[in-house]
């Protein structure tokens, strides 16, 4: 575990709900780094978008397809038996794994699938890493009776094979991407390539806080119901807010979505726990914060990047696919920078044992990429008195891992 | 004065237009490439564009994209670049060389230790392609106090409200990008290339060059009648593709797919 020094000050964090800026940076970070093709539909966007953000009957259709089609609220679970076996502060667990397809990623495709729907465009594409995202963007897609291209590293589609043939059922093309490192960011520079072919018929929906502007910012605000019935949740069933929220960090979304409705609340700690890889003092991981990466570009947005000394993005390593991403959203890289959230990593092992434990103690299996956030839980947890109380976003569920941890396991079907 | 806006006053006076290849730096092995940038010369090259290979090249077809992996898997970085351009400028001093590549190389080793290494070594422009503009607010003073053109796309999806703020920034002259897609995706259409220029002339003194789409002498010449210039990488980059295993022969066959464009753009 490395955990970033984190001195947090008492001031600032009431502007961070004020970012981004006009221009979509996050301090330093963000902003819209893409080739000019691009700036046209991303302009458009960021008008569309910033035209029903808070229009009354554009917020009423997503809270009702929320509420009616992804199965909202999700609950607010307390795992008493596994927080009694660590020994220390009661640990709830936000069940976003209770959503329709899965995860927190079908929150931010039905935001965007309703912009898709208002622009007009017949086609969507799609970037995904496990696929939580592709199979939520070809669940959206078919719902709406639009055309729907999924790029995925052909890794990827090696290690997720189950999701592969969901987004087939659903209609979804899988196109596998065999350049770079075929994972998630050779995934998204192809669907950004496509893009810029296609970009009068196409709405690409972008299923991370990342990407270029207004990217990181509807994304977050598609998931910030999480941290909004989460908070609410809390006041119900703890009676006060928690001490601590805890979420896995790839992109950020589920992290970002959980923490946005608490950045002020300034008694509330939070954790972004990356994939350690093998370590990140291996530097087989996909942990650009907690390994504190240099700061770069890519994918539109400066942030920090993990790249070598010429500039050149790193291969990155996990077990989770849906983390297995050399950068990281911009909000998070600001938030780091202020020591509002801190950013420690957990490594493979860890996570299996985390998986693990949760499945036995607790009959939940979570996906991989939550089991990051629980794996930091394990080590949190016992350093707080059993009257406090932690917060951890499950992010998703763990069938589409089983062949994996199977592998682990030297199983074969 | 700058060697692009030396170079391009020149053309207009003798009615020329501009011939502008690319190819990627260190491709097939950084040992090549000083020796195709004086071909491309002799083959009646203007301004070399010479792109700095990165990992991610987003804006570009496989073509560019293998391009890019053959130059990194034989270790050729920003620096070794520089080493080229100035190993260039020892028997070139008049032909303008412009680097085009992603913003992160350039982010990863600062601004200004690139402007400056740049302009100590005889680089003419830079082009960042994913760079518009609105983000090169800082590195923008640094090119230009060193006499370095800061280069910018035009798309067609460009509105002319967008043009005209590129104008405003642009130096050296404008890369207008002929279609929608990534770089060696297609053949570009003359007439609709011809369109979009049409406002931009009254936007502008620029040079406006065209490139996306250029596979030959008769597409250069189509594109030469409505353009101040015509960019070719693709073209000269598939045949640096196709001789991996030959690269003592391929400066003579980048040599004669650019000299039947030059021929063909000055009859």
């Amino acid at each position: 575990m490395t955990v970033s020094a984190t001195p947090t000050p008492k001031t600032k964090f009431s502007d961070l709900t004020r970012m981004p800026d006009a221009r979509g940076h996050f301090g330093p970070y963000g902003g819209r780094f893409v080739s000019e093709t691009l700036s046209f539909a991303l302009e458009e966007l960021e008008k569309t978008y910033l035209s029903l953000r808070d229009d009354p009957d554009f917020q009423a259709e997503f809270d009702y397809d929320l509420a009616h089609y992804v199965g909202r609220p999700s609950p607010l679970y307390h795992a008493k038996r596994w927080s009694a076996s660590l020994g220390g502060a009661q640990i709830w667990l936000k069940r976003e794994d209770l959503n329709h397809t899965g995860a927190h990623k079908v929150n931010n495709t039905i935001g965007q699938a309703l912009l898709a729907k208002k622009t007009g465009k017949p086609r969507i594409i799609a970037e995904t890493g496990a696929g939580q995202h592709g199979v939520a963007s070809a669940t959206v897609a078919a719902r709406l009776g639009l055309e729907c291209d999924v790029y995925m590293g052909a890794e990827d589609v090696q290690r997720q094979k189950l999701n592969v043939y969901r987004m087939r059922l659903l209609g979804a093309r899988v196109i596998p991407v065999e350049s770079g490192t075929r994972t998630l960011k050779d995934a998204m520079n192809e669907a950004l390539r496509d893009w810029v072919t296609n970009v009068d018929n196409t709405f690409y929906i972008i299923g991370t806080v990342a990407g270029p502007h207004p990217y990181p910012l509807l994304v977050r605000d598609f998931n910030a119901v999480v941290g909004r019935e989460a908070r609410r949740q809390s006041l119900e069933q703890i009676g006060r807010l928690p001490d601590a929220l805890i979420a896995c960090v790839g992109g950020g979304s589920n992290a970002l979505g959980l923490f946005y409705p608490f950045v002020e609340d300034d008694d509330v700690a939070m954790y972004g726990v990356e994939a350690g890889g093998d370590g990140v003092e291996t530097g087989r991981h996909a942990a650009p914060l907690a390994s504190n990466a240099p700061r770069g570009v890519l994918h539109g947005n400066r942030t920090y990047l993990m790249s070598d000394e010429a500039g050149q993005v790193s291969d990155t390593h996990s077990i989770s696919a849906g983390l297995d991403y050399p950068g990281v959203g911009p909000e998070h890289a600001l938030w780091k920078d202020v020591g509002r959230v801190s950013y420690v990593a957990a490594n493979d092992k860890e996570v299996l044992e985390a998986f693990r434990e949760l499945t036995h103690m607790e009959g939940i299996m979570p996906a991989l990429e939550s089991a990051h956030a629980l794996a930091h839980a394990k080590v949190l947890a016992p350093t707080m008195r059993p009257d406090q109380h932690i917060v951890v976003n499950l992010s998703g569920r763990g069938d589409k891992d089983i062949m994996t941890v199977a592998k682990v396991d030297g199983i074969e079907f | 004065m700058n060697r692009i806006d030396q170079r391009f006053s020149e053309l207009k006076q003798q009615g020329r237009k501009a011939l502008i290849p690319y190819i990627t730096a260190g491709d097939p092995a950084p040992q090549y490439t000083v020796g195709f940038m004086h071909a491309l010369v002799e083959a009646g090259a203007d301004v070399i564009e010479l792109g700095v290979p990165f990992s991610d090249p987003m804006a570009d077809g496989p073509v560019i994209q293998k391009a890019c992996e053959r130059a990194l898997k034989q270790g050729t970085r920003l620096v070794d670049l520089m080493q080229m351009v100035k190993e260039f400028r020892q028997t070139d001093t008049t032909t303008p060389v412009v680097l085009m590549g992603y913003l992160n190389p350039i982010e990863r080793i600062g601004y200004e230790n690139f402007a400056d290494q740049a302009a100590s070594v005889g680089v003419d422009g830079v082009l960042i392609v994913d760079m518009p503009p609105e983000e090169a607010e800082e590195i923008g003073p640094l090119l230009k106090s060193r006499d370095l053109a800061a280069i910018f796309l035009v798309a067609p999806t460009t509105s002319n409200q967008r043009a005209a703020t590129i104008c405003a920034h642009g130096e050296g002259y404008l890369y207008y990008v002929s279609l929608k897609g990534v770089t060696g995706a297609a053949t570009l259409n003359a007439d609709d290339v011809a369109e979009h220029l049409a406002p931009l002339r009254g936007m502008t003194d620029l040079p406006l060059c065209v490139g996306f789409g250029i596979r030959d002498g008769v597409t250069a010449a189509e594109v030469a009648k409505v353009a101040d210039g015509v960019i070719v990488g693709s073209a000269l980059v598939n045949r640096i593709a196709e001789s991996v295993d030959a690269p003592e022969t391929i400066a003579g066959q980048l040599k004669s797919v650019l000299a039947e464009m030059r021929t063909a753009m000055d009859a």
